[in-house]
C-alpha cells in the first residue's frame, strides 16, 4: 500500500514539475531550412537574450519545408519560420499564410533584404550564393582545369564531368537556371544551357549533392552553393570554390511568422532579434553576405568582393517566369536524358 | 450496406453473439482502413483534379500530363525497373527459399540471417554502398564495364537488394507448409523429381509465388529512396512526385503522378483475387510436414548458391560499416569513430534514435496484433463477404502507395482543421499509424498464406463443439501460425526503424526519427555520418531480432512440436 502511495506522490510531483517547467518557457515550434549542425547554435544565441523562449525546431531540405507549409495551410503548425529560401516565402505569402510584422530595427537592414510590403511580412538573414565546387585531386588527375566562369563550364574538356541539380527538383537548380537567363537574357541563357547539357554527366535531386560528390570525388565539377562548398572544404574535402566571373546567382534566407501562431508575443520577440546586430553575427559565421550593412567581415573560403559579384536578382521575376522556363528546360533537356 | 448486411445477419442467425463480435471487429478494422488509408488518399484524389486554388477542374491536371512527353516517359521507365527487378529478386529468392525449405543444405541457419540483413538497414545503405563500390571511385568499378552506376543499373541493384529479403520472407512462408504425404506418394509412384516439381511443389506455392512478384513489382514500381541517391536522370514515376512535390510545390500534378502510380495496385487487386479463387487449402488437418532427406550434390548446389547471393549482401553492409569508420573517403582512409557522434545533427542524433526505438516497438506490436486478427478474420470467417473483400482491398491497397503520397495524403486529411483527428498531427501517434498502414500489405498477405495454409476444418470443429470463435483463434490459430506472426512483427519493427518517405512530411519537433537523420546527413554531405547512423539503424534491429529470436524459442519450441515428426 505504502509503495503504491509513494509512486502516486511521486508522478503528482514529477507532472507538477513538468507543468511548472512548460508554464515558465513559452514554446516556439520554428521551422527551418538551417543546416542541421547549425540549429543548436542559433537556439543557444537567441536564448543568452531570451531564456524564457523555447525552441522547437522542425528542420528539412528547403523544398521538404516549403511543401510542408503549403500543405498544412488550413491549419498551419509552425509560428515561425527562421532561415527558409525568400523565394519561398514569396510563394507563402501569396497562399497568404505570413502574419507581416516590422520587427524592431528592421529599418537598419538593407532594403533589398526586406519586403517591399509595410508592414514586411518577411524579412531576410543573409545570402544564400550560387557556388562551383572543384575538385582538386581529380581535376589534376583528369587534366580537367579549374574553371573560372560559368562559360568555363561549357569547354569540350569538361565533357562528362559537371554534375548540377534538376532545377525541377531543387531550388537550387532553378536559381541557377533563372540567374543565367536575367544576366545573359533569355536567347543567350538557353544558348549557354545547350551547350552545358552536353558536358553534364548527370543532373541531381538535391541542390547540395552536387557539391557532396565534388567533394567524394564522384565527380570533378558540381554547381551548388558557396555555403556548402565552403563547410566541404573545412571537413577536410580536396574541393576549391569558385564564384563563376560572369556573376553570383542567389537568394536570401528569410524569417517570418506564421499567420494564425498562438504565440504571438513569442514570435515577435524572436523576430525582432533575428534582426538584430547579434543574429546578423551570427548568420556571418555562415555567410558571407548578411542583411544588416556593416556587420559581415569577410570568412573563410569566401572572395571580399563578393557582395559586388551578386547578380541584381529580381526575385518576381524568377516567381513569375517558374512554370514556364522549367516547361522549356523539361522540353529541352529531360526528355532528350531519357532517351539515353 | 452495413446496415443491410445486419439485418441479413441477424435474420439468418437470430441475435448471435458471436457474430455481433464478429460484425463489431470486421467494422473496427474497416474503419481502421478508412481513416488510416481511404480517406487520406480520397483527400489526395481531389487535388488532382482541382487547380492550386481548390477549385474543380475535371481532368485538365490530366490532359497535362499525359500532353508532356518528359512525364509520360516515366511510366515505361518505371514500368521497365520494376519488372527488372522482379524477375531478378523473384528467381534468386524462389531458389534460395528452396535451399532453406526443401534441402539439408549446411549453414542455413547462418544464411537465414544473413538474408534478412537488407531489410534491417536503412534504405539509403545500399545507396552509399554502391556508390563506395561501382562510383567514379569504387573499388569494383570495372566491373560495371564502363557503365555509370547512375541509372538504370544502380537503381536495380539497389532494389533487389532491400526487396530480396520481403520476397524470401514470402516464399519461404509458401514453401515450408506442404503436405509431405504428397511427396511420399509421388516417391512411391517412382515419380521423376522434375515432375515432382512442376506438379507438387509449384503448383503448391503458386499463391505464394504469385503475391511475392506482385509484392516486387509493387515495391520497386513505388520505391523513391534508392533512384533518388543513385538514378541520377532516368525518370520514374516515384521520383516525378518528389520533383512535383518538392522541387516545385505542384501539388496537384504530384496527386497526378500518385493516381498513376496506383494503377498498378488496382490491377494487382484483381490478379490476386483470380489467383486465389484457384487456390484451396492444402495444409488440411491430417497433413504432416514436408521434411527434406539429405541429398549431397543437391544440397552443396544449393549452399553455392545460397551463399553468393549472401556474399553479396554482405559486401553491400560491409562497404557501409567501413565508410562509417573512415575518416574521409576516399582522401583520407584513416580509421575514427567520430563519425558516430553525428556532428551533422547538432547533438540530436542519439535522441532521433531513441525516438526511432520508440515508433518502431509501438508499430511492432499493435501492428502484429491488428495485421494478423484482421487476415483472420478476413480468411476464416464465413459472414459478411463484402464486408470482408473491401477489408482485403483495402490490405493489399497500402503497398501501391508510395510513401511520400501516404505522408502528403495524411497531411492534407490529418491536418485539417475540422478533422477531429488533427490532434494527433505531429505525435508519434500519427507516425505509428502511417507507418503500420504503409507496411501494411506484406504482413497482411503473409498472414493470409500462413492462414489459407491451415485447414478450415479447425474453425469448423471448433465450432461444433460449441467453442468461442476467439478460443479456436487464441488455442489453436494463433499457436500454430506463430512462426509467421513472429516474422511480421520483426518485419514490422525493422522497417518502421527504416522508413523515411512516409514520415518526413509528418514527424514532429519532438519526434524526430533516425531514419530522417540519415536523409539529412546525406544531404549536408556527411556520407560517413550518414553511413554510420544507418549502420547504428541495422545493429539495433540486429540485437532487437536476436532478443526475440531468443525469447519465442522456448514458445516456438512448445507450440510447434506439431510440425516434427
Amino acid at each position: 500500500m505504502s509503495f503504491s502511495t509513494f509512486k502516486k506522490t511521486t508522478l503528482a510531483l514529477a507532472t507538477a514539475l513538468c507543468l511548472s517547467s512548460v508554464a515558465s518557457a513559452t514554446e516556439l515550434t520554428v521551422y527551418t531550412a538551417v543546416e542541421s549542425d547549425d540549429l543548436q547554435k542559433y537556439a543557444e544565441r537567441f536564448n543568452q537574450a531570451h531564456p524564457d523562449i523555447s525552441i522547437r525546431w522542425v528542420r528539412d531540405s528547403t523544398g521538404v519545408m516549403t511543401a510542408r507549409l503549403l500543405a498544412e495551410k488550413d491549419n498551419p503548425r509552425a509560428d515561425v519560420i527562421w532561415g527558409l529560401a525568400a523565394t519561398s516565402l514569396l510563394l507563402l505569402d501569396e497562399e497568404d499564410l505570413l502574419e507581416p510584422y516590422a520587427p524592431k530595427g528592421v529599418e537598419q537592414l538593407d532594403p533589398k533584404f526586406v519586403d517591399a510590403n509595410t508592414p514586411p511580412a518577411w524579412v531576410g538573414m543573409d545570402a544564400w550564393v550560387a557556388a562551383i565546387c572543384y575538385n582538386t585531386i581529380e581535376g589534376e588527375k583528369h587534366g580537367v582545369p579549374m574553371p573560372t566562369s560559368w562559360e568555363d563550364l561549357t569547354k569540350p574538356e569538361y565533357k562528362g564531368h559537371v554534375v548540377m541539380p534538376n532545377p525541377s527538383s531543387s531550388g537550387t537548380g532553378y536559381l541557377d537556371v533563372s540567374s543565367w537567363i536575367q544576366l545573359w537574357g533569355e536567347e543567350k541563357a538557353w544558348e549557354f544551357m545547350d551547350g552545358l547539357h552536353e558536358n553534364i554527366s548527370r543532373y541531381t535531386h538535391s541542390g547540395s549533392a552536387p557539391c557532396n560528390l565534388a567533394g567524394s570525388g564522384e565527380a570533378i565539377v558540381g554547381v551548388s552553393f558557396a555555403f556548402r562548398a565552403a563547410r566541404l572544404k573545412s571537413q577536410g574535402a580536396p574541393v576549391e570554390v569558385v564564384f563563376p566571373s560572369e556573376g553570383l546567382g542567389w537568394d536570401m534566407e528569410a524569417a517570418a511568422i506564421v499567420k494564425g501562431t498562438k504565440n504571438m508575443e513569442a514570435a515577435k520577440t524572436l523576430m525582432d532579434w533575428a534582426v538584430s546586430r547579434d543574429a546578423n553575427e551570427l548568420y556571418n559565421e555562415g555567410y558571407a553576405v548578411v542583411a544588416m550593412p556593416g556587420v559581415a567581415q569577410p570568412i573563410e573560403n569566401y572572395p571580399a568582393d563578393i557582395v559586388d559579384r551578386l547578380i541584381d536578382n529580381d526575385f518576381a521575376f524568377s516567381a513569375v517566369n517558374r512554370d514556364r522556363i522549367l516547361q522549356e528546360w523539361q522540353r529541352r533537356y529531360d526528355a532528350k536524358s531519357d532517351a539515353k | 450496406m452495413t446496415t443491410l448486411t445486419t439485418a441479413r445477419m441477424t435474420g439468418l442467425f437470430g441475435f448471435n453473439q458471436e457474430a455481433w463480435i464478429k460484425l463489431g471487429l470486421m467494422l473496427l478494422a474497416l474503419a481502421l482502413m478508412l481513416i488510416g488509408l481511404v480517406f487520406p488518399l480520397y483527400t489526395l484524389l481531389l487535388k488532382s483534379v482541382q487547380n492550386s486554388a481548390g477549385e474543380f477542374i475535371g481532368l485538365a491536371n490530366y490532359r497535362h500530363y499525359f500532353s508532356t512527353p518528359s512525364l509520360v516517359n516515366s511510366i515505361a521507365n518505371s514500368f521497365f525497373i520494376a519488372i527488372m527487378t522482379m524477375c531478378l529478386v523473384v528467381v534468386l529468392a524462389f531458389f534460395c527459399a528452396y535451399g532453406i525449405t526443401r534441402t539439408c543444405m549446411p549453414g542455413k541457419k547462418v544464411f537465414k540471417v544473413l538474408t534478412l540483413l537488407p531489410i534491417l538497414a536503412p534504405s539509403l545503405l545500399p545507396a552509399i554502398s554502391l556508390v563506395y563500390i561501382f562510383g567514379n571511385q569504387g573499388y569494383l568499378k570495372g566491373l560495371l564495364g564502363g557503365e555509370s552506376v547512375y541509372g538504370p543499373i544502380g537503381i536495380v541493384i539497389g532494389m533487389c537488394f532491400w526487396i530480396f529479403p520481403h520476397a524470401l520472407m514470402i516464399l519461404v512462408t509458401a514453401l515450408s507448409n506442404s503436405d509431405a504425404r504428397l511427396y511420399e506418394a509421388a516417391r512411391s509412384l517412382k515419380t521423376p523429381a522434375w515432375r515432382t516439381f512442376l506438379t507438387v511443389t509449384l503448383p503448391g506455392i503458386r499463391y505464394g509465388l504469385m503475391s511475392c512478384a506482385f509484392v516486387v513489382f509493387t515495391l520497386a514500381i513505388t520505391d523513391f529512396g534508392v533512384p533518388k541517391i543513385i538514378g541520377g536522370q532516368y525518370n520514374l514515376l516515384a521520383t516525378d512526385i518528389y520533383k512535383q512535390v518538392v522541387g516545385q510545390q505542384n501539388f496537384q500534378m504530384g496527386a497526378v503522378v500518385s493516381m498513376i502510380l496506383l494503377l498498378p495496385a488496382v490491377l494487382t487487386f484483381i490478379a490476386d483475387r483470380w489467383v486465389q479463387r484457384k487456390q484451396t487449402s492444402q495444409l488440411s488437418a491430417r497433413a504432416v510436414p514436408y521434411q527434406p532427406s539429405p541429398s549431397p550434390v543437391r544440397d552443396w548446389v544449393f549452399a553455392v548458391l545460397c551463399f553468393s547471393v549472401a556474399g553479396i549482401i554482405l559486401l553491400m553492409i560491409g562497404t557501409a560499416v567501413y565508410a562509417s569508420l573512415i575518416q574521409f573517403w576516399p582522401y583520407n582512409l584513416t580509421y575514427t569513430l567520430r563519425h558516430y557522434q553525428f556532428d551533422g545533427l547538432g547533438g540530436s542524433g542519439w535522441e532521433s534514435w531513441f525516438n526511432s526505438l520508440k515508433m518502431a516497438s509501438g508499430v511492432a506490436v499493435i501492428g502484429t496484433l491488428v495485421i494478423f486478427t484482421v487476415a483472420w478474420m478476413v480468411e476464416k470467417t464465413k459472414e459478411f463477404s463484402l464486408l470482408r473483400q473491401w477489408v482485403h482491398l483495402f490490405a493489399i491497397l497500402p503497398m501501391a502507395v508510395p510513401g511520400m503520397v501516404l505522408g502528403l495524403a495524411y497531411i492534407f486529411f490529418f491536418n485539417h482543421p475540422n478533422n477531429p483527428l488533427n490532434i494527433l498531427y505531429g505525435t508519434l501517434a500519427i507516425l505509428i499509424l502511417n507507418t503500420l498502414v504503409h507496411f501494411y500489405t506484406v504482413c497482411h498477405l503473409t498472414s493470409m498464406t500462413a492462414l489459407k495454409q491451415l485447414d478450415p476444418e479447425f474453425e469448423a470443429v471448433g465450432a461444433s463443439l460449441k467453442v468461442p470463435f476467439w478460443r479456436t483463434y487464441l488455442r489453436v490459430t494463433l499457436p500454430t501460425s506463430l512462426p509467421a506472426v513472429l516474422d511480421i512483427s520483426v518485419y514490422l519493427f525493422v522497417n518502421a526503424m527504416t522508413t523515411v518517405s512516409a514520415v518526413i512530411f509528418l514527424y514532429g519537433p519532438d519526434t524526430r526519427l533516425a531514419s530522417v537523420a540519415v536523409l539529412h546527413l546525406d544531404e549536408a554531405g556527411y556520407f560517413a555520418s550518414a553511413a554510420a547512423m544507418s549502420v547504428l539503424i541495422l545493429l539495433t534491429s540486429i540485437v532487437v531480432k536476436i532478443l526475440h529470436a531468443m525469447c519465442t524459442h522456448l514458445i516456438l519450441k512448445r507450440s510447434q512440436i506439431w510440425r516434427q515428426r
